[in-house]
């Protein structure tokens, strides 16, 4: 866990998104406490409640006081629509940029894209 | 909140600990990092109050808690000398320590000396260096102090020991908030317990932060010699090296996004630097350390 080189936080804020977007963690449905992140991560609480706020803040979780967090009604959707836009920047630029730098034509991308490895 | 005031402590003429100002606020672990000697162990004391300082103040929510009865009773200040009688057996140890200490949990101290693995009927004299420590760590968690301040307790223990005192630490932190200090130079195996770290060299305050700031403060700038140099110039250079035509610049200071996009730009490749390597390069005993360390102030 944690090979990524951005900040913790950061890990763990990304990985309850992905979660949310693949399903595991539906709408509504209460997230683990930051003791039960930092004890499973073996992180500082404060750390965990730092990526937990980050996602308040989004609007991923919200806050019900004195129970816990819990994943927004729309989180999924929003996170969906927040992927979509970065999709073609942070997915296929990098990797038209890695075709352009070994020579592999855009013709032959759209064609492993349409009938796949041949 | 603890204070420190220009804090100074000298054994004759040396000055360990030489005018630090510090404050920590309740209820958070840190990491204090320093090399041999950098100060540590005598600022800790000083803070436990097992010494005066020369010169600066100790408050503790505004109290000097040196010989104040209330107050030192809250401190467990776990060091290499364990402070208990060597042909005492640990069972004796922990029941000692049980009397002493209203805080002390005795079946949580069992509870570790299983997780150890210690012998009771053993004396302290007869452990070896791996399992006298893990007897401090289990003296210094079982206080459930409201500071506790673990001075590389670790010494000699092997990794899963080391592992088992991280578990622990951190579970029963969740479970008793409390403030603790931890002394250590094994700092990429321990960094993430820590919400801020401290680093002190040759007796000084370097680096009071947020761990996560800390973290992000090292870069690595790599990338043809003369693109490296234009974009370091005027930044505070910790470490550089070169192989062949290329060079990698370690810098100290976090990049905004503009200056990282404009590194990019310019053919460099950005990457963070590891909290063991950031803390080797602010602390290294080379000629130029001087320089770094003034630029940091």
């Amino acid at each position: 866990m944690f090979h990524d080189r951005s900040p913790i936080y950061q890990q763990i804020a990304n990985g309850i998104k992905d979660d949310v977007l693949s399903g595991t963690l539906k709408e509504g449905e209460q997230v683990m406490s930051t003791n039960q992140y930092a004890a499973f991560y073996q992180i500082n609480p404060a750390t965990a409640a730092k990526g937990f706020a980050q996602l308040v803040d989004e609007g991923v979780l919200f806050k019900k006081r004195g129970i816990g967090m819990f994943v927004s009604p729309d989180a999924r959707a929003r996170l969906r629509g927040q992927r979509r836009e970065r999709f073609f920047a942070d997915v296929v630029a990098p990797m038209l940029a890695e075709a352009r730098m070994v020579g592999v034509e855009v013709d032959e991308i759209v064609a492993y894209l349409k009938d796949g490895p041949r | 909140m603890i204070s420190l005031r220009d804090l100074t402590v000298r054994y004759g003429d040396t000055v360990a600990v030489d005018g630090i100002t510090l404050d920590l606020e309740p209820g958070k672990i840190y990491g204090l990092l320093g090399r041999n000697g950098s100060g540590k162990t005598s600022l800790l004391s000083v803070l436990a109050s097992y010494r005066r300082a020369a010169a600066g103040t100790v408050r503790f929510d505004g109290a000097d808690p040196f010989e104040n009865r209330a107050l030192v009773r809250d401190i467990a200040f776990i060091r290499d000398s364990l402070d208990v009688t060597e042909q005492d057996r640990i069972a004796k140890v922990l029941d000692f320590a049980a009397r002493l200490r209203p805080t002390f949990a005795a079946d949580y101290a069992e509870h570790l000396v299983d997780v150890f693995e210690l012998d009771r009927r053993k004396r302290v004299s007869a452990l070896s260096r791996g399992q006298r420590s893990s007897l401090g760590v289990v003296l210094g968690l079982a206080a459930r102090a409201p500071l506790t301040i673990l001075d590389e307790v670790y010494l000699g223990m092997d990794a899963g020991a080391r592992t088992a005192f991280y578990r622990e630490l951190l579970a029963d932190y969740l479970a008793h908030p409390r403030t603790i200090i931890l002394s250590t130079h094994l700092i990429e195996e321990v960094a993430g317990l820590f919400e801020q770290v401290i680093v002190i060299d040759r007796g000084r305050l370097l680096v009071h932060e947020d761990t996560d700031t800390f973290k992000a403060r090292g870069v690595a700038v790599t990338g043809p010699a003369a693109a490296v140099d234009a974009f370091v110039a005027g930044r505070t250079v910790l470490n550089e090296q070169s192989l062949g035509g290329v060079r990698q610049v370690t810098l100290y200071g976090a990049l905004d996004d503009d200056e990282a996009a404009r590194a990019r730009a310019a053919g460099l490749t950005l990457a963070p630097v590891g909290v063991q390597d950031l803390f080797v390069h602010l602390t290294s005993g080379a000629a130029d350390g001087t320089r770094r360390r003034e630029a940091l102030r």
